[in-house]
């Protein structure tokens, strides 16, 4: 299984599309290693610099209908070989977020309103979160302040991160 | 209780319920095209596992970047030309026979109602026109569909959208789809199959109906889905012909997937398209959406016809009917890119393409080209397109380009004017 602690960086827009995660001049790339200083290279959001922000952030917290746009696995590539494995987001679009759990990724939709309060509470400061997988909570942390949140997710998308991906899942079921 | 189309499909096709909600179904397509594809073969091979489920339902094609511009992508032709040959893969197409997968794939065949497809592709959402229920994946599912021929999904929802009324002179599918995107919204349909019915549908061509399912994905649709008919018959037929007896055999298997009158949909939208005018859009999103008489200051740098939404011989004859006799503004470039080398002949012995080249166009080979801005017809900075296809994200065809989408027909009136123009004056005819 995959890491899914570390640092949190936070894209505060809807929306946010693959072609901004990984530009399509890229999908020329055949190994995911070359893609890893493209992420979300042309992504226009305030306080956002494109290499420098990254750097450093293991999960991504973001608002709704994130991934959304191509097919392209690129996008979770992306992030895998940044070492971001995990996405927290109002929503997903269906492929993307497939995607994160068929590379053995975590993809979590949490409520609207949990989203805004983590905004709120954690956005402008330095902010760490610790994954319990086996209890389904993330843990928060930035300074003194620490904020724990459930979050669910279904009997296969488990199976998958535990696999390690659905290609050997799927090998070894079918 | 009654069944969508999509859960017929589903229920003809699963193998396991490995969770609840999740189905693997078996797989009758497994497209491939030179981008997405070259990484699944060459993750698979780094796995031990360079193997596939079965060549003759594997369906492969170079169609993003063709003929190859630099090594990369030369390089990722090799790869997949070289995994067709070293598999027995028959149904590969390169150069001089290649075209937009998802107009060269319906164009043979391939696509069958009932059927279940998939690709690295977020376009293949277009075989549902057929009755089909087809999906874009990424390249993991990819790998999983070509070693094993499997596929898990939830069942997704059904979305309807029943589409009446009468369309205006000037106005086409490529207009409905825009209207209907604008009202869904980007995320409208996510995780939802939309289902396109009514009477407008039903009197729809095969390539109108491939064009509205195109375009699902644009309101985050997983695939968009027409109940297959006797137009579905038709266009199938030389394919089909020693399966059935006649036409009224085929039809009745076809009805196996039908929607059931009880069928339970997630909506029904009543959309009335009568008193549409052409519609393009103005921003980076598909749903902004605007009626082009109301977007004629907007000057255009270069005009695309083709892609896998509008690059069909229907589309061509739209658009060279308005350009017969005419010359596109000399501030213009005129691309067009005919689908398939099919629909390139069908132009060519129509005289298409000489009203095209008198107009002052350029004719390229069948390619996704200006498309997806990473092969010909790249926009500068600043530079706008009105294009026939079906995305205009930023950078989409050139890092600071802007693309409207429009109509074949609109493509062709605006490369005349040099700015966003419908074809005639609707406004002034519908009033
Ligand atoms: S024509 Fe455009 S949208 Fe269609 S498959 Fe090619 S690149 Fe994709």
């Amino acid at each position: 299984m995959k890491n899914f602690s570390g640092n949190v960086l936070f894209l505060d827009r809807s929306d946010i599309n693959t072609d901004e995660i990984i530009p399509a001049k890229y999908l020329t790339e055949i190994t995911k290693d070359a893609l890893g200083p493209h992420l979300l290279e042309d992504l226009c959001l305030e306080g956002f610099i494109p290499g420098r922000s990254t750097r450093d952030k293991q999960i991504v917290v973001s608002r709704a209908n994130f991934g959304c746009g191509s097919s392209r696995e690129h996008a979770p590539w992306a992030f895998e070989v940044n070492g971001i494995h995990v996405v927290i987001a109002e929503s997903f679009a269906r492929i993307f977020r497939q995607n994160m759990f068929n590379g053995g990724m975590l993809a979590v939709e949490l409520p609207a309103d949990t989203i805004a309060d983590l905004f709120t509470r954690f956005a402008t400061t330095d902010t760490h979160l610790t994954t319990d997988f086996e209890n389904s909570t993330f843990t928060f942390t930035a300074g003194a302040s620490r904020h724990t949140v459930p979050f669910t997710l279904s009997g296969f998308d488990r199976a998958l991160v535990n696999a390690g991906g659905w290609v050997e899942y799927a090998d070894a079921n079918y | 209780m009654g069944r969508t189309i999509v859960e017929k499909i589903f229920d003809s096709h699963r193998r396991d319920n490995p969770f609840d909600d999740v189905h693997v179904i078996g797989l009758d397509v497994v497209a491939c095209h030179e981008i997405t594809t070259p990484i699944a073969i060459n993750d698979l091979a780094a796995r031990g596992k360079d193997r596939v489920f079965d060549p003759d339902r594997i369906k492969a094609v170079i169609d993003h970047v063709t003929p190859a511009k630099d090594s990369k992508t030369a390089e990722q032709g090799k790869i997949l030309r070289d995994w067709a040959r070293r598999h027995g893969i028959r149904d590969f197409f390169d150069i001089g026979r290649n075209g937009v997968c998802h107009a060269l794939f319906p164009e043979k065949g391939f696509i069958r109602p009932g059927y279940t497809a998939i690709m690295g592709d977020s376009h293949t959402c277009t075989y549902g026109a057929f009755g089909a229920f087809a999906a874009g994946v990424g390249t993991t599912d990819l790998e999983v569909g070509i070693l094993k021929g499997v596929c898990a999904f939830r069942l997704p929802e059904t979305l309807r959208i029943d589409i009446t009324g009468t369309l205006a002179d000037g106005v086409y599918a490529k207009d409905v789809i825009l209207s209907v995107i604008a009202r869904l919204g980007v995320n409208g349909a996510t995780n939802k199959v939309i289902e396109f019915s009514g009477p407008v549908v039903d009197s729809m061509s095969m390539a109108e109906r491939m064009t509205l399912c195109n375009m699902a994905i644009e309101a985050g649709g997983t695939c968009g889905i027409c109940a297959p008919d006797q137009t579905t018959v038709d266009y199938l037929w030389d394919f089909i012909k020693d399966d059935y007896r006649d036409k009224t055999e085929a039809l009745a298997a076809f009805a196996a997937y039908r929607p059931d009158a009880g069928a339970r949909y997630a909506g029904v939208i009543h959309h009335d398209v009568s008193g549409l005018e052409p519609l393009a859009t103005f921003g980076h999103k598909p749903d902004q959406v605007k009626p082009v008489c109301d977007m004629t200051h907007q000057k255009v740098d270069q005009v695309y016809i083709g892609s896998c939404t509008n690059g069909r011989i229907e589309d061509l004859r739209v658009a060279a009917e308005v350009l017969r006799g005419q010359t596109i503004a000399p501030t213009v470039r005129g691309i067009v890119s005919p689908a398939t080398p099919r629909i390139y002949r069908q132009a060519m012995a129509e005289g298409l393409i000489d009203v095209f080249m008198q107009a002052g166009f350029c004719v390229t080979n069948p390619t996704c080209g200006a498309c997806l801005g990473m092969s010909n017809g790249v926009l500068a900075e600043g530079e706008v397109c009105a294009a026939t296809t079906n995305r205009n994200f930023n950078g989409r065809m050139g890092i600071g380009g802007m693309v409207h989408l429009v109509s074949p027909a609109t493509a062709a009136a605006s490369a005349i004017a040099g700015h966003l123009a419908p074809a005639g004056n609707k406004r002034k005819q519908g009033a």
